[in-house]
């Protein structure tokens, strides 16, 4: 059904503040941006839906975790089970893994406080729908901005996370060496990102939405928005 | 009673006066309020008046909720300073947050989208535990505020004084952009008699009563844990639902007026409105939601609670008001209705317990020409003539590693800075830069005072601030246009306070009319002070300007290796107030250096020409520490050595560390020295050729040789010491 440019989805919860960033970066990347909001329950026939950065609800009880009972949630479900790429950034991974979509939690910043700086990230995978650009090995830069940001996740979840391969990023020095001095908030094995076992579901703390325009930052973001944009493009339709 | 709500006896009798009788007890929670020093300014109105306050580009001055200047292709900056230092001074977390938040609100109700804040912060020595406490708290409050609500944290400053060991001074400045024909304004947009008054955002408790009469009118003394319920609570949450909600009900065209809700509450925005609409108003307090039971009228009216703003709506507007808050989850109510008659008539439970002249609450208040006294100089020695024969380098390490000067990142890093995508420049330049987006326009910010040259000649310092404020704009490349400004002082009430104030404001004056940045409004903080310490005379300016093409933007640092360094401006035996005399010969005395205007305002011309030729590769504004230290945070920031031989008959130390005003530190491509040189010639600013950038080595000829690993090291773990941590992050 879809010619043309990819259509990605963004969802507005109330909170999220990184939505207009996202959808200005699918735009610089060569998409179309699609506005989504939380109470609907329509991902209006997007090729692919992101989960943006913020504090939706105020982080009240868990970050994340009321987001993850908005009524949208239903539709981006499903969407993810027949194989929709789905991306969550910052506060869109706390999301996903408070609904299941993803294994593990984020937990408080082992300084206790929040920071935002640009960090080294180290590809660990091709098989995910931001990194099918690149190669395992390689880095790229992008800031982090976060208070909650250390990827934790109990024995069973980090077992299966190491057999199947599902770090996608790792936190990184400037050579690409991935050791503790360069882990910004504690996170387990210096997880950054981590994808489901099909590759489809994505998320990270980074934000690779304010790492696509060189005037303002880093441009760490472009492959990964690429690399999305292609998923998208791929399964358009579908 | 009227004294325990703040009002003095003459107070007191010319509220009889007003009504013809006795107040009733609302009636007196309602003037204790808004008479109070915060809102009315009675101390410094008449002072203030005397500002320069117009010019070519200022389309909204003093008067209005914030200030808004004319920045071209139909786009207004909106932009105002406010202050928080006495609930951060009980309650360092929510004080600075609820600053934030109140600040935020005062750009919104201009009908502006909130696009940067700047913190200029100012706390006694980090020796001290309470003074860490302090600092801690603040920081930690204004990110977990600022980062919640989605406006990114881009600049601002931090200075340590002994002075402020009791009273910090947290001073919060937001920037907003607004299409220059939907600002909203008491001018832009009718009030009708009829029309009502929507509060809406949070409910109404009992935080924060006693805000400003109780604990921003009066100096902090031990008792003040007991004013810790006077303190607001800020929920930035609802904060970033109120924002927007109200830019899409100005968006939609739904508004008579918009009102945000700060110091003295509910009484303080409907009297506001109905004053500024020539009308007086009928409040229902039974009408306002609450968020205990039992409040009494007084409580209702005067409660700080946060989140909350006051939209004035036509009735046929109402239904849409009302679904446009409920699809942002927040709730309405209408409280009011505007009268014809100028009379702000209060029921609650079916009497009325307030009427009153609504301006006889705002613009009738009393206005104070208190006496003022000239304070005695400063003691001790001038430090530019002490004589020094310690060696420049550990000098050096000194002045690097001095919290006035050191690097702030340990601060900055708790700050979101990139929200909104628009960040072309933060923490690290001499301004802060954000894109205008849709154009090639930036604003440049930047947030400037610290006390001590004001403690030594508070003219001076005063005129010093809005001169270096307009610097840090210049050397960005970005026209300095307008200022707003926070006075931090102590208590109006002592003689020689006041006389601070005055010539604070001579001296603000002056400035900003030889630099051409009027002022467009800002905020008075009176009554810093305890026992007999009060906190030096401390204007802080919060300065706007704009870069017709950010891409033009120069940076601090020291781009590339092969650069030509040049010193525009002159130094001289200056070392007054100098950080080099309080952090290596521990005093502060002396007089501040010279100001000459006409030179300062040439050199900002030829700033703002050579960056528009892109003549200059890097320029930093050395007034914090020197020559030395600027030329060492270039290095540092850019990532670049350099090597200079500095001329001149000066002792070292003082051509190092003199504080001269007017100069800028730049690099330039040596192809196009010739041209620099020329453009110089042309704005008549004097021109010296420092040397060149290059290497890992910092080498001044003839004194010292190190590298920049080695100074990066000094200024970077400077604070983090100080507070207890390595220097290692997170």
């Amino acid at each position: 059904m879809t010619v043309g440019l990819p259509r990605i989805g963004v969802i507005t919860f109330p909170g999220s503040l990184d939505d207009r960033d996202a959808l200005n970066a699918v735009a610089t990347m060569g998409g179309t941006g699609v506005p989504l909001w939380h109470g609907d329950h329509d991902l209006l026939g997007v090729d692919a839906v992101i989960l943006p950065g913020g504090f939706s609800y105020g982080d009240y009880l868990r970050c994340g975790a009321i987001a993850g009972h908005a009524p949208i949630m239903d539709e981006v479900r499903s969407f993810a089970e027949r194989g929709g790429p789905v991306l969550g950034i910052c506060n869109g991974f706390q999301i996903l893994c408070e609904s299941g979509l993803l294994p593990g939690a984020l937990i408080r910043n082992r300084s206790l406080r929040f920071v935002c700086r640009e960090v080294t990230l180290r590809v660990e995978t091709a098989q995910s729908v931001i990194t099918a650009d690149l190669t395992p090995g390689e880095t790229v830069a992008v800031p982090i901005k976060h208070g909650e940001g250390a990827f934790m996740a109990r024995p069973d979840e980090l077992a299966r996370v190491r057999d199947q391969g599902l770090a996608v990023f790792r936190y990184a020095g400037p050579d690409g060496v991935v050791d503790d001095a360069h882990n910004p908030n504690g996170a387990l094995e210096n997880i950054a990102g981590i994808r489901n076992e099909a590759g489809n579901v994505v998320g990270l703390m980074p934000h690779p939405e304010h790492a696509v325009d060189p005037d303002v930052g880093p441009t760490g973001g472009q492959p990964l928005f690429a690399s999305l944009l292609a998923a998208a493009l791929a399964g358009a339709g579908a | 009673m009227h004294r325990r709500l703040g009002l003095k006896d003459d107070e007191h009798e010319r509220i009889v006066a007003t009504l013809g009788r006795d107040p009733r007890p609302a009636e007196l929670a309602m003037y204790g309020a808004m008479w109070s020093e915060h809102c009315s300014y009675k101390s410094s109105k008449i002072h203030l008046k005397t500002l320069p306050t117009e010019g070519a580009a200022v389309l909204v001055g003093p008067g209005q909720d914030a200030g808004a200047v004319d920045v071209g292709d139909g786009w207004a900056a909106v932009f105002k300073m406010e202050s928080h230092s006495h609930p951060s001074a009980i309650e360092p977390y929510q004080g600075a947050a609820t600053g934030v938040g109140g600040i935020v609100r005062d750009i919104i109700s201009m009908g502006a989208r909130p696009v940067a804040l700047l913190d200029p912060l100012l706390f006694g020595p980090l020796t001290q535990e309470r003074n860490r406490w302090l600092l801690e708290g603040v920081v930690a409050g204004i990110g977990g505020y600022g980062n919640c609500i989605g406006v990114p944290t881009v600049g601002g400053e931090i200075h340590f004084a002994e002075p402020h060991s009791a009273n910090p001074s947290v001073n919060v400045m937001c920037v907003g952009l607004a299409r220059a024909e939907d600002l909203v304004t008491s001018a832009s947009l009718t009030a009708h008699a009829g029309s009502l008054m929507v509060l809406y955002g949070a409910s109404t408790g009992r935080d924060g009563i006693g805000g400003v009469s109780v604990l921003a009118s009066a100096t902090l003394d031990e008792g003040s844990a007991a004013a810790r319920p006077s303190v607001q609570i800020g929920d930035p949450f609802a904060e970033k639902l109120l924002i927007e909600a109200s830019l899409e009900l100005i968006e939609r065209g739904l508004l008579e007026g918009l009102q945000d809700l700060g110091g003295a509450g509910i009484t303080c925005a409907v009297s506001e409105s109905a004053a500024r609409a020539g009308m007086g108003a009928d409040l229902d307090l039974d009408a306002v939601p609450l968020r205990e039971p039992g409040m009494a009228p007084f409580e209702i009216l005067t409660s700080e609670s946060q989140e909350r703003m006051l939209a004035i709506v036509h009735p046929s507007r109402l239904d849409a008001v009302t679904a446009v808050c409920e699809r942002w989850g927040l709730g309405t109510a209408v409280i009011a209705t505007l009268t014809r008659g100028g009379t702000l008539a209060v029921t609650h439970d079916g009497s009325v317990v307030a009427e009153v002249p609504a301006r006889s609450l705002t613009d009738d208040g009393p206005e104070y020409d208190r006496p003022r006294e000239p304070r005695a100089a400063v003691a001790g020695e001038d430090p530019t003539f002490a004589p020094f024969d310690g060696d420049p380098w550990s000098a050096l390490l000194a002045v690097l590693a001095a919290p006035n000067v050191a690097s702030k990142r340990w601060v900055f890093e708790q700050y979101d800075s990139i929200v909104q995508g628009q960040t072309v420049a933060g923490a690290g330049s001499d301004a802060a830069v954000i894109r205008v987006p849709g154009t090639l326009k930036g604003l440049a910010l930047s947030a400037d005072g610290k006390g001590r040259f004001g403690a030594l000649d508070p003219y001076l310092g005063a005129a010093h601030a809005v001169a270096e404020a307009a610097r840090n704009v210049a050397v960005t490349g970005a026209r300095p246009l307008a200022i707003t400004n926070c006075m931090n002082f102590g208590n109006p009430e002592r003689p020689p306070v006041m006389w601070e104030f005055v010539e604070s404001i001579r001296g603000m004056s002056d400035a900003c009319i030889a630099l051409d940045t009027p002022v467009t409004g800002g905020n008075v903080s009176f009554y810093n002070e305890s026992a007999d310490s009060a906190i030096w005379p401390t204007p802080v300016i919060g300065m706007l300007g704009l870069l017709e093409d950010y891409r033009l933007r120069v940076p601090t640092g020291f781009p590339r290796p092969g650069l030509s360094i040049y010193l525009l401006g002159e130094t001289f035996a200056e070392l007054g107030g100098s950080e080099f005399a309080e952090a290596v010969l521990g005093v502060v005395a002396g007089r501040p250096p010279a100001l000459d205007l006409a030179k300062e305002a040439a050199l900002h011309r030829l700033l703002v020409a050579a960056a528009a030729q892109d003549l200059l590769a890097s320029a930093h504004d050395p007034s914090e520490g020197g020559l030395a230290v600027a030329l060492v945070e270039a290095a540092i920031e850019g990532g670049h050595g350099f090597a200079v031989t500095l001329a001149g008959d000066l002792p070292s130390h003082v051509t190092l560390f003199s504080e001269s005003a007017s100069r800028a530190v730049v690099s330039v491509a040596a192809e196009r020295e010739a041209e620099l040189l020329e453009a110089a010639a042309a704005h008549g600013v004097p021109v010296a050729r420092l040397g060149e950038t290059g290497g890992s080595a910092v080498l001044f000829d003839g004194l010292f040789e190190t590298s920049v690993g080695a100074l990066r090291e000094v200024y970077e773990s400077a604070i983090p010491r100080l507070l207890g941590e390595d220097e290692a992050p997170a």
